[in-house]
């Protein structure tokens, strides 16, 4: 009899991504990308401008649909589904330039993110039925706690273009968090900040990886942070992965000191 | 030490202090104001308007008489001093601190019951007024259905941020579909034939013509909706503006309709009552969907689709979902005002309805319900007051438009909550 489980032990990964590729016309973008995380987990992904990063990032949260490979969300394949069908199975992201929304509060923000699970319906949004008004409150709850977190709550009724730009970071963090995802992509949640605003930063990454037992995928331009934070880096290069590893054979890795620090850079 | 510095009166200009002595004035107190000012006008109306030597009382705010007869304007603005800002001031600012006791007592009482009551008082006030003169009537009704037209049409252009013509088109497929439901089924005419039902029954059937109305608009807006939502941008001007054109060349060219001669004798269903309610119900309901979490996916799409999307938020069913709730108010609006002019004919539903109910959206203010109900009512007014000008009148809205597109670009008072329980709760002391 054919057993179905045939490794003991083997915890299935949270997201697994085989043999996926990408081209735009006639350029491939992404060229046959292996990835397995499993929960708890957190990845690095580094590699210089235009090697590809983003565009893997958006081919498995679903805006591009990748022409060839599978992609696997807790064992279930998500390609070819709308980027909120796949945000609302467990897959939250923040973007490399603060998609943020400029008219809205920084408390609606982060109830925005629980659009998928509002039960109440239209008739609770046309009628201000009981139940809206719990489901609201029970959201708005949860929406400050997650504040609380990433410490900004003091500014929750803040029109979001108010908030200088470490908080508006921290904001959508908080905002990527309420799809209660089991995997989080950041996009470089680094870019632009001063070393203070990095190292809080760092924190809150690791803060949430700890409170939540999240996974997490991280793109990163700054070596430091990924060097610190992840177990596992890859480095990517014209679309293709050049090393994988621990953040001392990456560094210690000659393709990757020559394709991306160059020879002469000292870490 | 807080008080001694509110009364310090030297070293404050004067709008700060009447701001400050205005401040603990509750919405009850203003509304009682103005009912003071309404009952004032109905019953020393005429004798005033005798011995300041006015032929009558003043429709509009006196601008017809004004205009018309300049040596009357010493007697036009002493009427409008005494019966409309004297009381309006004067009745706040002895009863203040007592109405808003009151207001307070209402409030805890449940906030329901103060709705209410600000809402009876609301009522009381347009329908004392409007009793004065059958124009008066006949211009609050077109302004409280211009109200639930605009903020329909707020919900796509400033709630979505998406630009759609076709409201002239809803407006137009609602009042036609209320219209032949109520002349088919109530009254004795000549295009349709005898009343189907007996005429009683015509009243309580009325809302159902509305909501049929309102249904057959939504249907319509799906026709626009289905292409035009994949993708953002130009699209929906461009189709909106088409179906506008569509919906009154099918109209015109429908003989049992009897095309561009209009449809005439429509049941006199519709009185200030009925109109008041409806756009009481519109403002509830439309204002409870914008304020969702629901509703305010629209923002979000708006400002970002991306990010949008990526938090979970099915964007092209809030899209669509949006839009058919706008073209079903607008249906709704063109049943009442078809049944308020007790006429209809296709040409009302054109470029310039169009330009009226955008120039109300953008000048009242984009996001806002109460930005929406600013514009129409201060457009519609504006236009009543000024018709005197005639032509000169197409000047000076337009200029009125520039001025505030280009001192507040998203209108009078745009991105604002309208929160209810905000407006009715007594004012707490500082």
């Amino acid at each position: 009899m054919r057993r179905l489980s045939l490794k003991v032990g083997y915890t299935m990964p949270i997201l697994q991504i085989n043999k996926m590729s990408h081209d735009f016309g006639g350029l491939r973008a992404v060229n046959n990308y292996n990835l397995e995380i499993e929960s708890g987990q957190i990845r690095g992904l580094i590699g210089p401008n235009g090697a590809g990063k983003t565009t893997i990032f958006n081919l498995i949260s679903g805006i591009y649909s990748p022409t060839e490979g599978e992609i696997l969300l807790n064992g279930k394949s998500i390609v070819g589904l709308k980027p909120y069908q796949i945000a609302a199975m467990g897959l939250g992201r923040t973007f490399q330039n603060l998609r943020l929304w400029r008219h809205m509060t920084v408390l609606e923000h982060v109830k925005m993110a629980r659009y998928s699970k509002i039960n109440y319906g239209l008739l609770g949004a046309f009628f201000g039925t009981p139940k809206r008004r719990r489901e609201e409150a029970d959201i708005e709850e949860k929406a400050y706690s997650l504040l609380k977190l990433v410490g900004v709550a003091d500014l929750a009724d803040q029109v979001i273009l108010n908030l200088p730009y470490g908080a508006q970071r921290r904001v959508e963090m908080a905002r990527a968090l309420a799809t209660e995802p089991k995997i989080l992509f950041l996009d470089e949640p680094t870019a632009g900040m001063n070393p203070e605003e990095l190292k809080q930063m760092m924190d809150i990454i690791r803060r949430i990886h700890s409170e939540f037992g999240l996974a997490i995928f991280l793109i990163e331009h700054r070596l430091k942070v990924v060097m610190e934070l992840c177990e596992i880096i890859q480095t990517l290069v014209f679309g293709e992965v050049i090393a994988e590893g621990s953040s001392e054979e990456i560094q210690n890795d000659p393709k990757v000191i020559e394709a991306y620090l160059g020879k002469e850079t000292i870490l | 030490m807080q008080i001694n510095n509110s009364l310090s009166p030297e070293n404050k200009r004067l709008a700060d202090r009447l701001r400050d002595s205005f401040a603990q004035v509750p919405l009850l107190a203003w509304l009682c104001g103005v009912l003071g000012a309404v009952l004032l006008e109905r019953f020393f109306g005429d004798p005033l308007t005798e011995i300041l030597g006015l032929p009558k009382i003043p429709a509009l705010f006196g601008a017809g008489i004004v205009l018309k007869k300049p040596q009357l304007i010493p007697g036009t603005v002493a009427f409008l001093f005494l019966i409309y800002v004297v009381p309006v001031i004067v009745i706040p600012r002895l009863f203040g601190s007592i109405l808003n006791r009151l207001a307070g007592w209402f409030f805890r009482l449940s906030p329901a019951v103060s709705v209410a009551i600000h809402l009876t008082l609301l009522y009381m006030i347009l329908s004392l007024w409007a009793d004065i003169s059958g124009y008066r009537l006949l211009t609050l009704k077109l302004t409280l259905i211009a109200v639930i037209v605009t903020l329909s049409l707020n919900v796509i252009n400033g709630y979505m941020g998406e630009f759609s013509c076709s409201h002239p088109g809803f407006l137009a497929l609602g009042a036609y579909t209320a219209s032949v439901f109520t002349l088919f089924f109530f009254v004795d005419d000549k295009v349709f034939g005898a009343a189907f039902l007996p005429k009683f029954l015509g009243p309580f059937m009325f809302p159902l013509a509305l909501i049929l109305g309102g249904v057959v608009a939504a249907i319509g807006a799906i026709a626009i909706a289905i292409p035009s939502f994949r993708t953002r941008g130009d699209y929906l001007a461009i189709i909106s503006l088409a179906f506008m054109f569509i919906v009154k060349s099918i109209i015109e060219n429908l003989e049992f309709v009897r095309g561009p001669r209009g449809l005439s004798s429509q049941p006199n269903y519709v009185d200030l009552p009925t109109v008041f309610i409806w756009t009481v119900a519109a403002v509830w309901i439309i204002n409870n969907f914008v304020r969702s979490t629901t509703g305010k996916a629209l923002n979000a799409v708006r400002d970002d689709e991306m990010a949008a999307d990526a938090m979970t938020v099915n964007t092209r069913r809030t899209k669509i979902l949006a839009f058919l709730f706008a073209a079903f108010w607008a249906g709704v609006a063109g049943g009442l005002f078809a049944h308020v002019l007790r006429y209809v004919n296709p040409g009302t539903f054109g470029i310039q309805k169009l330009a009226e109910v955008l120039a109300m959206v953008y000048f009242g203010g984009l996001n806002s319900v109460y930005g929406s109900i600013v514009g129409a009512v201060s457009l519609s007014l504006l236009g009543e007051v000024l018709r005197p000008l005639e032509i000169f009148k197409w000047i000076i809205i337009p200029l009125l438009l520039i001025l505030v597109m280009i001192y507040r670009p998203t209108g009078l008072i745009a991105f604002k909550d309208f929160d209810v329980m905000k407006l009715i709760r007594p004012k707490e002391k500082t």
